[in-house]
């Protein structure tokens, strides 16, 4: 290896993909593909230069190390040798059976099972898509500063999407898998149990009511709203932010940012989760980080590059889209730890408010803290009773004023469905989870009057 | 890789269809640059090329699809090989199969620039050092600029079947984009400022910087509205937001499919007289101006609402055929990791008579809206619900007020369709499918 820079750095990738869609009764496509290549970054100073390629031959890498070193500035000229040394990591999801040893026809069975489950869950279904997919992404890193690293990460997921027709219209219902394993995933999870949920929840929306609008205590099911901490305070805790001072949680370690009830989790260790790894993309391994502790911000997510600048190692959380992509500081598996409470008896305490039983995405702008999630399956709470179903809608809140509101956390814990967060164009696979919990205000976007 | 090369390898692709078999290549060629700053020094600065390959294989009336990042033989010879073999395992539909030529003339469109391609690196690197600098400089209580960045692109193309379609194109594009932060931390405000152009000459540096300092610092001191049902004037930026929404409501494979909500409703009033939506690909001044669709197919303007009435849905090849109809030439790709879906590609909707401060003057009171967040979760274009988080200013007696922040502004598509009280005549350019211009509607809520 040579460079003049400061850090050179070489990420190569190989991924396979499968996947199948039903749709309209039809198994309309079979897709497969195929991506390898490799991206070199070499750093000068404060500025990293960056090229990839699709050319794996001595020349191709040949070429793009020198667009790399080019674009970072390369002082030129100078040589240095380096011992690379093997990075022990934790040992990657265990993966029984490899998608690509399974028949293309079981996969398509699948969906067929899947389709007609929902189907038969009732009337009013009129259309179902079921889509599978499963891929296989071999990465190997290796740096200036010794490390090399290698991991093996396979992906199974399944979700299926209805939509019922009924005298209000059309309503929708959603519900996924996704892990860090091999087509045994299927051994756990039943097709037609994903089917029938999704199914039920388009019905059940065909009588719901719009979302209220205006400010009221939400109570958040079990595995359902990870992607609350993922937005209301996940990204501003990373590193990248924080360095350029455009997170509202810059300068505030060791301070009270949350209900001391909240202990929150980034963990890339945990086993067959969607967001597992064994290494991140920059080949450190994977690790298990307490950023909320009771209440009390402890540390921050890291990448190579940020924890370089603070003298310090990365916290594991390095990660990218592809070999096209630079590396940054992105979550894995973020979760909040249980609490005490029992989870029916949050919704007994609660007298009017909302109950949110699944939530979609969410978006966050980390320099303000305002972020929206949005509510696919939600009920009216009456009386510290679940009544009426209601429309989705999104719901508003600032980051370390939600925090801080959470004033109930129940004693049951779930993982949520598997998602994909994107940051600054790139997508990754992450995972979320929390225990049933109570934001005491938040603001609902319905429609109500 | 000359357009006339790609060209030929994807005829020579084609080529390789067996009996009874259609094939399909799309193959491409991209090189693009992206320039990072930060303080004055260059963060990052990244370049490089790629290589992407689609190919569909329909045989018996099923369809495959197989893509790769590389367009080494080997590869090509392996992504065919496994469209073939996944076309074994969809179902059978008589409807399926591949574009035909159909004697429609491509419009003659010059969307490349050569003077992107000798566009200096060191060039690049000072516009963006320059747009982070006049953000600074542009106001003292812009206390940080979060990502100012150059990027550029220059994408040739080509897509050839066994049934007779060669279509080639290429295409050059560059963007300036700045977010600026002002204010302290108790009162911190963001705004976002872009410029896009297919060549450098196009880009307008000053304005993509004035836009970001006034929209961080006009919302400096905002504070949450009351909940209640108003009147709200969108800026360009978000109705262009809006139109592509709208658009994929119209797509004639979710018509078919029993997915949208104006599936019945042709011919019927959805919208008020002074309402037109066009998709036209054909407009050069478009920034989604393509002379083919994705299948190869010349493109055309499309009337999809005409004076408030739904006059078209949009189709491609297969939904055209189970439909009984021609296809609009509405085939996209979202990427080259499948095969084409219909879409829009060059929105708008003509423009009326007012300047935005005369909309916002004969509508006394509102709240005009600057950025929304969560489309994606807030909005549900199968039962029409949508619910989005918003920031803007509140308009009293016909002129802007005080910033608002942290609410949300909610209706169905449906109703904001037939709620429009006002038309901009600014219609804006912007990078997406879409062009934008003010529009007033009435009656949503607020909720705060």
């Amino acid at each position: 290896m040579k460079t003049g820079g400061d850090f050179a750095e070489i990420y190569a990738e190989d991924r396979r993909a499968t996947g199948a869609v039903l749709d309209d009764g039809r198994v309309e496509d079979l897709v497969s593909g195929r991506e390898r290549g490799a991206g070199i970054r070499v750093v000068v100073g404060e500025t990293t230069g960056f090229a990839h390629t699709s050319d794996l031959t001595e020349a191709g890498l040949i070429t793009a190390a020198d667009a790399a070193a080019g674009a970072a500035r390369e002082g030129g000229g100078v040589v240095r040798t380096i011992s690379l040394t093997r990075v022990a990591a934790p040992a990657p999801s265990r993966v029984e059976v490899l998608p690509e040893t399974v028949a293309k026809a079981d996969k398509v069975a699948l969906l067929r099972r899947a389709d007609e489950t929902a189907r038969a869950t009732g009337g009013s279904i009129r259309q179902v898509n079921a889509v599978y997919g499963d891929n296989r992404r071999r990465i190997l890193v290796a740096n200036s500063d010794g490390v090399l690293a290698s991991d093996d990460q396979v992906k199974t997921r399944f979700a299926v999407s209805c939509v019922a027709n009924g005298d209000t219209g059309m309503q929708t219902g959603r519900e996924s898998i996704g892990a860090t394993i091999g087509f045994e995933l299927f051994r756990e999870v039943s097709v037609e149990e994903l089917a029938r949920m999704a199914a039920e929840r388009a019905i059940t929306k065909l009588s719901a009511r719009p979302a209220p609008s205006g400010t009221l205590p939400v109570v958040i099911k079990q595995g359902s709203g990870g992607v609350l901490f993922h937005e209301a305070c996940g990204h501003g805790l990373e590193a990248d932010h924080i360095a350029k001072e455009v997170s509202v949680f810059t300068g505030r370690t060791g301070q009270l940012v949350a209900s001391p009830l909240v202990t929150l989790v980034d963990d890339g260790t945990m086993t067959s989760e969607w967001g597992a790894i064994a290494i991140d993309d920059e080949g450190h391994p994977a690790a298990r980080n307490v950023l909320i502790e009771d209440g009390v911000l402890t540390d921050y997510m890291w990448d190579w590059l940020r924890a370089r600048k603070e003298g310090r190692q990365s916290s594991g959380n390095g990660r990218r889209e592809n070999y096209q992509c630079l590396p940054m500081v992105r979550m894995t598996n973020t979760f909040v730890l249980a609490g005490a409470e029992d989870p029916d008896e949050i919704v007994r305490q609660t007298g009017h408010g909302v109950y949110v039983a699944q939530l979609g995405g969410g978006q966050v702008n980390t320099a303000t803290g305002d972020f929206v999630f949005g509510m696919t399956e939600a009920y009216l709470i009456e009386d510290g009773q679940l009544t009426e179903p209601l429309r989705d809608a999104n719901l508003i809140g600032n980051g370390p004023e939600v925090l801080r509101n959470i004033d109930v956390v129940g004693n049951d814990f779930a993982m949520g469905s598997p998602g994909t967060c994107g940051k600054q164009g790139q997508g990754v696979p992450v995972g979320t989870g929390q225990p049933t919990l109570r934001v005491s205000a938040l603001t609902v976007g319905g429609t109500a009057r | 890789m000359t357009d006339r090369s790609l060209l030929e390898l994807a005829e020579q692709v084609a080529g390789w269809a067996r009996d009874g078999e259609e094939v399909e290549a799309y193959v491409a060629r991209g090189r693009d640059t992206d320039v990072q700053v930060f303080s004055g020094e260059v963060e990052s600065l990244s370049s490089a090329e790629s290589a992407r390959i689609g190919i569909r294989v329909v045989r018996n009336h099923r369809q495959g699809f197989a893509y790769a990042g590389s367009l080494d033989p080997d590869v090509i010879a392996e992504t065919l090989d496994e469209a073939r073999d996944n076309a074994g395992f969809a179902s059978e539909d008589e409807f399926v199969g591949l574009a035909a030529p159909d004697g429609v003339a491509a419009a003659s469109l010059d969307l490349w620039r050569d003077d992107l391609a000798s566009y200096p690196t060191d060039v690049k690197v000072a516009q963006a050092i320059e747009l982070e600098r006049s953000v600074r400089a542009g106001d003292p209580r812009i206390r940080q600029v979060q990502a100012a960045s150059w990027g550029d692109a220059a994408v040739s193309s080509a897509v050839a079947t066994s049934t007779g379609i060669r279509a080639s194109v290429r295409r050059t594009a560059c963007f300036l984009t700045v977010n600026a932060v002002a204010g302290d931390s108790s009162d911190t405000q963001t705004g976002y400022g872009y410029s896009v152009g297919r060549g450098p000459s196009d880009l307008d540096l000053d304005k993509a910087a004035a836009d970001a300092v006034e929209r961080a610092t006009r919302l400096l001191g905002a504070v949450k509205p009351r909940s209640d049902h108003v009147t709200v004037v969108f800026e360009p930026r978000i109705t262009a937001t809006l139109f592509g929404i709208l658009a994929g409501t119209l797509d004639g494979e979710s018509v078919l499919k029993g997915r949208s909500l104006f599936a019945n409703r042709l011919g019927e009033e959805v919208s008020v007289p002074g309402f037109t939506l066009v998709d036209d690909p054909t407009d050069p001044d478009a920034y989604g101006a393509a002379p083919f669709d994705a299948e190869g197919l010349a493109t055309r303007r499309n009337v999809l609402i005409e004076g408030g009435m739904l006059q078209r849905f949009l189709y491609d090849t297969y939904a055209a055929r189970r439909a009984g109809t021609v296809s609009t030439a509405s085939a996209v790709r979202a990427g080259f990791k499948s095969g084409p879906g219909t879409g829009a590609r060059a929105l708008s909707v003509v423009p009326g008579s007012e300047s935005p401060d005369e909309i916002l003057a004969r509508i006394g009171d509102g709240v005009l809206i600057q950025s929304i967040s969560g489309v994606h979760s807030g909005v549900n274009p199968v039962s029409g619900d949508f619910s989005v988080g918003a920031e803007g200013m509140l308009v009293r007696a016909g002129a802007l007020a005080g910033p608002v922040r942290e609410f949300t502004i909610a209706s169905t598509i449906q109703r904001m369709l037939s709620g429009v009280v006002g038309v901009g005549s600014d219609l804006e350019r912007l990078p997406s499918s879409a062009a934008g211009l003010t529009l007033a509607i009435a009656d949503i809520a607020l909720s705060g």
